[in-house]
């Protein structure tokens, strides 16, 4: 079944929907409740940047069952243009590609489908610009 | 005015050379090349559907046509690869798109001509001002069966066409839909591959249609072929495409930026719309473009359209299609081909 999860996470899987502190101006990614900077319960909806610059990467060769069949594939810590840090896959290149400091942008991908018969699971990941 | 406001396409940057599948079932590949006039096509990765598709497709019209997407008030994805068999495509893509949940969704299915099926209602209801803006797409993710003629050709990709009275950029002058019940290709309910009708998908089904659509719009709108200039017929290899505008009265320069089939493969329910986008990326305003689309079963959708001078403002808002076609390409051999497509059998 679905997780309810999934869904209440939709606008910020799909849409890439963050939170701006009214008060602060600190961006959040996935949005919260309460900021983190100065505990203020207001924010306004914003996006994240489509683009982004790899800060970190490694290859994963050794995955979780649902993501054998991709092996290897790379993880990176990508900082969107304003300023949100975020963990992501760097799909569609190869491990020679990657490097820090390299522009990518988020694109929208499956993430995985809940066996044969189940829902299809859709997010952002990143491929290199 | 009605027309187009916004474009967009997607193709997947993984690609397998004709070459590589004419070895795997000991063709000959100069002989494949010649009789199909394809060199590569586009493969999804295992990360993409028509959903995924859809979705960048869409992308790149909305920042071409610079509307809120909260706007759309209906949405329409054609494809013959659809992820699942109940729950439409487009719910996903409006989602993501930010379209909800004010909007009127249907998935199209009709071989390969879903994509302009779904420009044809996405254009009556802005004509009708029954909503502002409709966002019509085709994508397909195209499987043919292995060591089948359609493996050389079936590929990945999509286009989207966002439909408005303000601000367009190519105006729908007329339109003609020609239908037949021709069972030239098919799948069944449950089958992973179509079948089709082998050279009876040629003169009774794809010429038929499209030499009939094609006359009729011309007839009725009273157009002749020197008249546009450009025209882009369904590509399901890349001499039927050439050989239909020919007998039309066609040059090979009116056709020539829409024959994308070389380098793309055929892409189905995006196989004419990306076509027609690879055009749109280089028209200039008053040119006049025909596009017929072709889908087995079977019919054609024809559209003559119009340029206005917006095209010149909007075009470099997105990559073009020959950017996507020429750029990052990923060359896959068979074994890989064969695991991103799920042509391998594996354990639960
Ligand atoms: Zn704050």
């Amino acid at each position: 079944m679905p997780s309810p999860t999934y869904r209440r996470e939709m606008p910020q899987r799909y849409r890439l929907e963050a939170a701006k502190c009214k008060k602060c101006g600190k961006l959040f990614f996935p949005p919260r409740l309460v900021c983190a900077g100065c505990g203020s319960k207001e924010f306004d909806k914003t996006k994240l940047s489509e683009t982004g610059t790899i800060l970190s990467h490694t290859m994963i060769r050794v995955a979780p069952a649902d993501f054998a069949t991709q092996v290897p594939y790379a993880i990176a810590i990508v900082e969107s243009d304003n300023g949100v840090r975020v963990t992501t896959q760097v799909v569609d290149c190869k491990p020679e590609d990657l490097e820090i400091g390299k522009k990518v942008k988020f694109i929208f991908r499956k993430l995985y489908e809940e066996g044969h018969t189940g829902i299809i699971c859709y997010g952002y990941k990143t491929v290199l610009v | 005015m009605v027309g187009i406001v916004g474009y967009g396409s997607y193709l997947p940057r993984y690609r397998i050379k004709v070459e590589e599948i004419a070895h795997q079932w000991g063709r000959d590949p100069v002989t494949v090349k010649r009789g199909l006039m394809l060199n590569e096509k586009t493969v999804p990765g295992m990360d993409e559907d028509t959903i995924t598709i859809s979705v960048e497709a869409a992308k790149n019209a909305l920042k071409r046509a610079n509307i809120d997407p909260a706007e759309i008030g209906a949405l329409y994805v054609g494809s013959e690869s659809h992820p699942y068999a109940v729950k439409p495509s487009g719910t996903v893509v409006a989602e993501a798109l930010g379209a909800v949940p004010n909007v009127h969704i249907a998935d199209y299915e009709f071989a390969c001509k879903a994509g302009t099926e779904a420009m044809f209602v996405a254009y009556g209801l802005v004509k009708a001002d029954l909503v502002k803006y409709a966002l019509a797409i085709g994508a397909d993710t195209s499987q043919g069966a292995p060591g089948d003629a359609l493996e050389f050709s079936a590929s990945a990709g999509g286009s989207a066409f966002i439909f408005g009275k303000e601000g367009v950029i190519a105006e729908v002058l007329d339109t003609f839909s020609y239908t037949t019940d021709t069972p030239d290709f098919w799948r069944r309910e449950g089958a992973f591959y179509p079948l089709h009708g082998g050279r009876f998908t040629g003169e009774p089904a794809y010429f038929k249609h499209i030499l009939g659509a094609a006359k009729a719009i011309l007839d009725k709108s009273g157009y002749k072929p020197a008249d546009f200039a450009y025209a882009v017929f369904h590509m399901p290899n890349g001499k039927f495409p050439l050989t239909a505008g020919k007998r039309l009265g066609f040059t090979k320069a009116q056709m020539e930026p829409g024959w994308i089939v070389p380098l793309m493969g055929n892409t189905y329910s995006g196989s004419s719309p990306t076509g027609f986008a690879a055009t749109l990326d280089i028209a200039k305003p008053d040119d006049l473009i025909l596009l017929v689309s072709f889908g087995s079963g079977a019919g054609s959708d024809a559209f003559i359209f119009k340029m206005t001078k917006r095209i010149d403002d909007v075009r470099d808002k997105a990559e073009k299609l020959k950017s996507m076609l020429e750029n990052n390409r990923i060359y896959l051999d068979y074994g890989q081909y064969a695991k991103y497509r799920g042509k391998i059998i594996m354990n639960e």
